[in-house]
């Protein structure tokens, strides 16, 4: 997989202040980096949220952005996630052109990727899946032969994998000045 | 025990061992200055919200104390970015306290309303807003606590105006303050490393006992560490000659015999070049900056590199090191030196003479150098320098601005004692030296303090010199006058052709001399080379206000050595009269 190459995901734990995601999306533009995708969402602590940042390693070196990262007060820890040893999942939602004749196709393609349909209108239907990356991304291209009217994706969540190979997750310890 | 908001916020200045803050009061930071009246703390009204931010570095800069400036909401804000972001370059703990609209009007576009946490957040090293009044106290704290601890950096604390105004209940709160435990524990995310890796340290030392041709690269963060003994102790030792860049100078004394000066872009040629030649580099609190390096590639080609800086995302930024040490320059050095001397200290290390002598052959070819002026011709910058320089105290603190006086400055002082070198590096702001000299006399009212300006960056901030005479703060003002933008001017001549664009200023409007004394100073010219002594000499004796000389300089004369910009430092062109400089 190529992209697993130039992308890289960060799991960055942080204090749930306002203006921290700011912060954070602030660093990325004025370091140039560029940002594949972010997610972010409150912990089970409500102190601290988690951004899931998927970055694009080919602008500048991971541990430049880290280490940027870091820099920031109310970063409170960095885990990087290998895809290769993460589970990762996304959401998408897509509203597909489904005259008549076409929708029982669409129902079949959506369900080959245990996809479900969460709203059906006149001439169009609207889509769910929650999976890979890639299988979104196929799932994406086959629904567009059909005719794509709306279409919306989260960023990425990740979390390391589990026994068997010892994950890889790297915790960088926080350094920050 | 009750108080408002603006009662706990100048307590709370007050315990941080403030006892000067520059500042300038508006709308939203009324009730904030009402309690400054009863207050110990000493507050300096500037004229300009600018001159409040480059005092207070000028400030932190000579004492290595926070500075601390205070301005109201909108456009006093928006003054201080470029404070901020000077200071953010580097490296100077600041913190700057503004006023906000009220928390109920804020997002609605109020009468001196910016986002000034939004606008400052990428030129600071961090910044809160605080939305409750029981908040100050802490939030004050963990502003001192960042802005000085690691890498040290300004910090801006927005207050809006509902929480810190008695005659609003939200500004009512109960005093406390908080301990070092619960600062700690409220930042979380915030642990400076200062002790060095151990491993790296021995490593770095081993390094240092297999070069030949090692050279220390010593930046500003030694300064700010206050290792400047432990440089020397490490430099004796080894032997080892030292480099000190422009925001370095004084770290290292420049009468040492190991002493090389300054590097990069108009550094003499000695440092520029026995960095390139060098098989190590030990940088000390440095960071690769593009003045010093010129392009990068080509940048010391065969050296090993050993990067010590508190700030980790320093290391491997520029230049990938061999051996890299986060941690306090202070603490790393004297392990570094612990570690030399458990592997046998100076005995251990190779014969090196060969290097020396080719060091001292660049020194005795290719020394600074300039002509003297004709008859009846202008000045020459360097000559003004070497003569303000030869009759001031040895510890005389120099503050410049921003161009080719800032560079001869650097180049002709001798600057032999820490904290005594005042200027903007890393931002290059014009109009610094002004409100820094003032900053700096405040902080250090003991040692006479000279202000080297240029016409051009005189004219930004010129009127906090009224600030200075009505304080009485009797700083010095040597403009070197060539009537020109004379660094633009100087690339201009060499890069377009001799095309002047925009660069003239003319040396007489304004008059300087009657500027400086509507304001208060005593302002005085010097057209010929016989003036220049005895002006100097009565402008020493004055010690009740500010004096101003306006030196009129020669517009043609240029900087050298330089490395064009974009070239490696292998093409450092030197003074024409010493002929061809590259190697």
């Amino acid at each position: 997989m190529a992209e697993s190459v130039r992308h890289h995901t960060l799991s960055v734990l942080v204090e749930n202040k306002p203006g921290v995601l700011s912060r954070v999306a602030n660093l990325f533009s004025r370091r140039g980096y560029n940002i594949y995708s972010l997610a972010v969402a409150p912990t089970d602590d409500e102190r601290f949220s988690r951004i899931t940042i998927v970055v694009d390693v080919e602008s500048s070196p991971l541990e430049q952005i880290t280490k940027q990262l870091f820099k920031l007060i109310n970063v409170v820890k960095i885990s990087e996630l290998d895809p290769r040893d993460s589970v990762e999942r996304e959401l998408m939602l897509a509203t597909v052109q489904a005259e008549a004749g076409k929708r029982g196709e669409i129902i079949e393609l959506v369900d080959v990727f245990q996809g479900r349909i969460i709203d059906v209108g006149h001439d169009e239907l609207t889509v769910m899946l929650a999976d890979t990356p890639d299988r979104l991304d196929a799932c994406e291209d086959l629904l567009r032969t059909y005719g794509i009217t709306e279409l919306q994706r989260t960023g990425r969540v990740a979390l390391p994998k589990l026994e068997r190979m010892p994950p890889r997750l790297r915790s960088i310890k926080g350094k920050a000045s | 025990m009750q108080m408002s908001g603006g009662q706990a916020l100048i307590k709370s200045l007050e315990l941080e061992g403030v006892e000067v803050m520059f500042g300038l009061p508006g709308g939203a930071i009324l009730p904030v200055y009402d309690p400054i009246i009863d207050s110990p703390i000493r507050h300096i009204l500037v004229r300009h919200e600018q001159g409040a931010g480059h005092m207070a570095e000028g400030y932190a800069h000579a004492t290595g104390r926070p500075g601390v400036a205070m301005v109201t909401s909108g456009p006093a804000a928006t003054n201080v970015v470029t404070p901020l972001c000077d200071a953010y370059m580097d490296s100077i703990p600041m913190v700057c306290i503004t006023g906000q609209v009220p928390l109920p009007s804020i997002g609605t576009d109020a009468f001196q309303e910016c986002d000034t946490t939004g606008i400052t957040q990428s030129v600071t090293k961090h910044n809160f807003l605080i939305t409750d009044a029981k908040d100050i106290p802490r939030v004050v704290r963990e502003a001192f606590h960042i802005a000085t601890t690691g890498r040290p950096g300004p910090v801006l604390v927005d207050v809006p105006k509902d929480i810190v105004d008695p005659k609003n209940p939200r500004s009512a709160m109960d005093w406390y303050w908080p301990t070092d435990e619960e600062i700690r524990d409220g930042l979380p995310g915030y642990r400076p490393t200062t002790k060095g890796h151990p491993r790296k340290i021995r490593e770095a030392a081993e390094f240092i006992l297999q070069s030949r041709r090692p050279v220390i690269y010593a930046g500003g963060g030694i300064l700010k560490a206050r290792a400047a003994e432990a440089l020397r102790e490490l430099a004796e030792l080894t032997g080892i000659h030292v480099v000190t860049t422009l925001m370095a100078r004084g770290a290292f004394p420049d009468e040492h015999p190991l002493c090389l000066g300054m590097p990069g872009m108009h550094g003499n040629y000695t440092a520029v070049t026995s960095m390139q030649e060098a098989d190590l580099l030990i940088a000390l609190g440095s960071r690769f900056d593009d003045r010093v390096t010129g392009k990068v590639g080509g940048f010391a080609p065969e050296a090993k590199i050993i990067h010590v800086d508190i700030d980790p995302a320093e290391l491997g930024k520029v230049r990938r090191p061999d051996v890299p040490i986060v941690g306090d320059c202070r603490l790393v050095i004297e392990e570094m030196v612990r570690a030399l001397r458990d592997l046998g200290g100076s005995e251990a290390q190779p014969d090196r003479n060969e290097w020396k002598s080719r060091i001292s052959g660049w020194q005795e070819k290719y020394p600074l150098t300039y002509e003297q002026s004709a008859d009846g011709d202008d000045l020459k910058p360097q000559f003004v320098l070497e003569n303000l320089r030869d009759n001031t105290p040895d510890d005389t603190i120099v503050v410049s601005g921003v161009g080719q006086h800032q560079m001869w400055t650097s180049q002709y002082w001798r600057f032999n004692h820490p904290y005594t070198w005042v200027n903007s590096g890393g931002l290059g702001t014009m109009g610094f030296a002004v409100p820094a000299a003032i900053g700096a006399k405040v902080g250090r009212p003991d040692k006479m303090v000279w202000a080297v300006d240029g016409d051009g960056c005189f004219q930004m901030t010129a009127q906090e010199l009224v600030t200075a005479t009505a304080e009485r703060i009797p700083i010095k003002v040597a403009i070197l006058n060539n009537a020109y933008l004379g660094m633009v001017r100087q690339w201009q001549e060499m890069f377009y052709d001799e095309r002047y664009s925009e660069v003239y200023l003319s040396p007489d409007l304004p008059d300087y001399k009657m500027w400086a004394e509507s304001m208060g100073c005593i302002g005085m010219r010097v057209e010929s080379p016989e003036e220049v002594l005895p002006a100097i000499e009565k402008a020493n004796e004055i010690d009740d206000r500010p004096v101003v000389i306006d030196f009129r300089t020669d517009s043609r004369e240029k900087v050298y050595p330089m490395v064009p910009a974009g070239l490696s430092n292998d093409d450092i062109v030197v003074d024409p009269t010493q002929g061809e400089g590259g190697h």
